[in-house]
């Protein structure tokens, strides 16, 4: 607190929040519906609701980004605003850890207590003895107690492959933030461009790879522990990335056809790269923890 | 508007002001980036929340009345509870900590506002409409969830009905609706503090609710985890929960209460808050270790992740875990003790006045520590096996969350009253309230340990009928509290309207930032930041 306190800039009155709060509230009552319409094959509106909920949130988006960036590019915001602005994204990546560290928590517990349980570990052999003789505790779990048999996906091949694609991609992040700071436009632009494609293609050879999962191993969402945490996790990961890649994109539209963003000034550049390295670290965990052990 | 600041040479006073006053109409309320504002939004919303949370206690306590089933079917008894436990808990207190957070944080620390106003008011605007699903789906065909505020697998996977999606989505909701406001408050502290407030200046109320906002953020993600599964398992064939797919029901628990336990402090850590601004107030003087107070509130919160289990000592853990779930319970003991000491401590040769926020806040140090000890009673594993889901419990988070989180915010209320409205409160009609909720909510609640000890379970609409006469004991002490309730929102609104002129102090004691401000303060506290000696 030891710097000069500035004049804090409180913002006028703005529609978006509330728009907003209307948009989330279609989207979850809509998929409320369509959930209960899909699993059951009914008719029904829940699927018109999200997408009118998905559409405002969109506009909604647009519009209060819009507002933030015209109040930065005027100059209203302080230092201590973007320092409000810096550790609020830092709190949200945090609560984004914990959100995955709910379901890296859900496979540790299946494979390291459940699946010897089941198997009659600790004081559980009766219950394996009687409930399902058969069952072996393996993992990867291509065989379920219940009898649902699937084939575990390798690490080698497209999953490394894709490591090294997303690795390489903060790699070029990181140029893209030093050239920014040393005021190099044009590597600028190519490593950011090159940062949003390297995403690109993980996203797509990830939809490859379950394609493959579902039409050649038979791995799919519900064939047993390993398939429910290996595409819950891999997918809420997919669209992490997906939203990440949205984010740099935006701002690579920014700075190519606005010329926004300065060496010293560039808060939405910053977050987005936190974010894009956040979910990259996610990846590793996912790749040593779902793919090699 | 002039300038309030506490320093007069404080630097560009009258700049150029967007905001003298604020904009008239409905517009005022939806677009709102103001804290004041935001903060009566959510007040008022958990009013009535806990009206209607309370409606629904009143529907159980009629079932309750007399053994057999009479008035409702045990399908919508189930929901009742259900839908009961999650209005008051999401609905009634955490809303209405985040309302008294939004209105003093900025107050208190001396600041003009949250530090982002706009999602401020994105997080409060998405809980109304998040309820509304919640409520919506009691309409359902099939009724709305009935499988305890705990959604325990598979009662909420394989045995839950369809409106289960709408109770996934909408608690997802109120989980981004928490996470926002909790990183708010979060970085109001770290980045808007006055010059001169160090940390170990802070009131108690913005340390106490620093420490709750990272639990909010560290555990509502895990809530949102925990529901995304139970939708999966239920809908798209998943198995967490499910051993015949390798999962584990037990699992369901273990990740329920890694989130439940930490949010059972989320919905007291505030509460000491507020205690320990009222005490000092009234017995008018100093609060007694202040510095032991920040320790202990943060040891409670470290601690909290360390004792989920103790929620699942029947449902099965290797003794050693027992064990170690049992002694790192009986450890929060310690640094509650420090608390209530050091409450007890501070009106030790205080000179005391007994007005209605002093009232409730002594009320609260004697019957929250009437529910600590009954939770000490079932953090001891081999009892708790005797104890496990019977009127026990239910007494003891009751007395943990009614005479404990709820009279913290209605002492809260009675204590910055003045301050929001510029009006004193109705003294006279404050003690009916207070004396008529003292009387009824123990007729409610402290039978409950007696019928529970005695073998009476929990969430059942029915019971054995030697538990008669104490049931419908029981269920008067709940209609009476019900009731009282009233004489709250009388004062309330009488408040509101009008009365007696209240001084910037309001009470001769209080000290802090808030009451240097004028009684209403402008509506936007400090433009420039006082200087804090």
């Amino acid at each position: 607190m030891s710097n000069a306190y500035e004049k804090y800039y409180v913002p006028e009155q703005s529609p978006w929040p509330f728009v907003g709060a209307v948009a989330l509230f279609l989207i979850a009552f809509g998929a409320g519906h369509l959930v209960n319409e899909v699993t059951r094959d009914k008719e029904g509106y829940g699927s018109y609701l999200l997408i009118a909920g998905v559409a405002i949130l969109i506009f909604m988006l647009v519009g209060w980004f819009r507002n933030v960036i015209d109040e930065s590019m005027t100059g209203l915001y302080s230092k201590q605003m973007d320092r409000s602005f810096r550790q609020g994204m830092s709190w949200f990546i945090f609560s984004e850890v914990m959100f995955f560290f709910a379901f890296f928590g859900a496979l540790f517990y299946a494979r390291l207590i459940a699946m010897p349980w089941l198997d009659g570990a600790s004081n559980n052999a009766m219950t394996a003895e009687i409930l399902w003789p058969e069952f072996v505790a393996h993992w990867p779990m291509i065989k379920t107690p219940g009898g649902t048999e699937t084939t575990a996906m390798p690490w080698q091949g497209l999953p490394l492959y894709n490591t090294i694609i997303l690795l390489t991609s903060s790699v070029t992040l990181q140029f893209a933030h030093t050239a920014m700071e040393q005021n190099k436009r044009g590597q600028l632009k190519l490593m950011l461009l090159l940062t949003v494609l390297l995403g690109a293609t993980f996203l797509t050879l990830q939809g490859y790879e379950y394609v493959h999962a579902y039409q050649d191993l038979g791995l799919k969402l519900d064939s047993g522990i390993y398939g429910n945490t290996f595409f819950l996790l891999t997918g809420f990961h997919g669209m992490h990335v997906t939203l990440g890649a949205i984010f740099l994109l935006v701002i690579f539209l920014r700075i190519l056809l606005k010329n926004h963003f300065t060496a010293h000034h560039h808060f939405a550049f910053q977050a987005a790269a936190w974010y894009w390295h956040f979910v990259d670290v996610v990846w590793l965990c996912l790749f040593v923890f779902v793919y090699v052990l | 508007m002039s300038t309030i600041t506490t320093d007069p040479h404080a630097h560009g006073d009258h700049h150029e002001e967007h905001h003298h006053s604020p904009p008239a109409g409905l517009k005022r309320w939806l677009y709102t980036t103001n804290h004041k504002d935001i903060g009566t939004l959510y007040l008022l919303f958990a009013l009535t929340m806990f009206f209607i949370g309370g409606a629904m206690a009143m529907v159980i306590r009629a079932e309750l009345f007399q053994p057999g089933l009479q008035l409702v079917q045990a399908d919508f008894f189930n929901q009742m509870t259900t839908v009961h436990g999650l209005i008051m808990v999401f609905g009634a207190v955490m809303p209405a900590f985040t309302g008294l957070a939004n209105w003093l944080i900025p107050m208190m620390v001396g600041a003009p506002d949250m530090a982002l106003p706009r999602m401020n008011n994105w997080s409060f605007w998405i809980l109304p409409f998040a309820f509304s699903i919640l409520l919506a789906s009691l309409f359902m065909e099939g009724g709305g969830p009935g499988f305890g505020w705990t959604f325990y697998a598979p009662l909420s996977t394989k045995y839950s009905g369809d409106s289960t999606a709408l109770f996934v989505f909408s608690v997802h909701i109120m989980g981004i609706s928490s996470i926002m406001g909790a990183i708010n408050v979060i970085v109001t502290i770290f980045n808007l503090r006055a010059p001169g407030m160090t940390w170990m200046k802070m009131p108690l109320f913005v340390w106490t609710w620093l420490i709750t906002a990272f639990l909010l953020i560290a555990v509502m993600p895990v809530l949102a985890g925990t529901v995304t599964m139970v939708l999966t398992d239920k809908y798209f064939g998943t198995s967490f929960f499910d051993a015949a797919g390798g999962g584990d029901p037990v699992l369901f628990q273990h990740i329920f209460w890694f989130f439940g336990h930490p949010e059972v402090y989320i919905m007291i850590l505030p509460a000491f808050g507020i205690v320990s601004s009222i005490v000092p107030t009234f017995a008018r003087k100093p609060l007694f270790g202040y510095a032991s107070m920040v320790y202990a509130t943060s040891s409670i919160a470290l601690l909290s992740f360390l004792v989920w289990a103790h929620h699942m000592f029947t449902t099965g853990m290797p003794v050693f875990a027992e064990l170690f779930f049992m002694y790192c319970t009986m450890l929060i003991a310690v640094p509650t003790g420090v608390k209530v000491f050091n409450w007890v401590a501070t009106m030790w040769r205080g000179a005391m006045t007994f007005e209605v926020p002093m009232m409730f806040a002594l009320a609260f140090i004697v019957l929250f520590t009437i529910g600590g000890l009954s939770g000490l009673m079932l953090a001891i594993t081999p009892a708790d096996f005797q104890y496990h889901d019977t009127y026990f419990v239910v007494a003891h988070f009751h007395y943990v969350l009614v005479t404990g989180a709820i009279f913290s915010i209605i002492a809260a209320a009675y204590y910055w009253l003045p301050k929001w409205t510029g009006h004193m409160y109705d003294e006279s009609l404050g003690q009916w309230h207070f004396w008529c909720s003292l009387i009824s909510v123990n007729m409610l609640f402290f039978p409950m340990h007696f019928v529970g000890l005695a073998g009476m379970p929990r969430r059942i609409p029915d019971y054995a009928l030697q538990f008669a006469d104490f049931n419908a004991f029981i269920s008067i002490g709940g209609f009476a509290f019900g009731l009282s309730q009233l004489i709250f929102v009388w004062v309330l609104v009488k408040c509101i309207r009008g009365g007696e002129k209240a001084t910037n102090q309001v009470w001769e004691g209080a000290e802090g930032l808030e009451w240097e401000l004028s009684s209403p303060p402008p509506y936007h506290s400090f433009t420039t930041p006082p200087h804090v000696k």
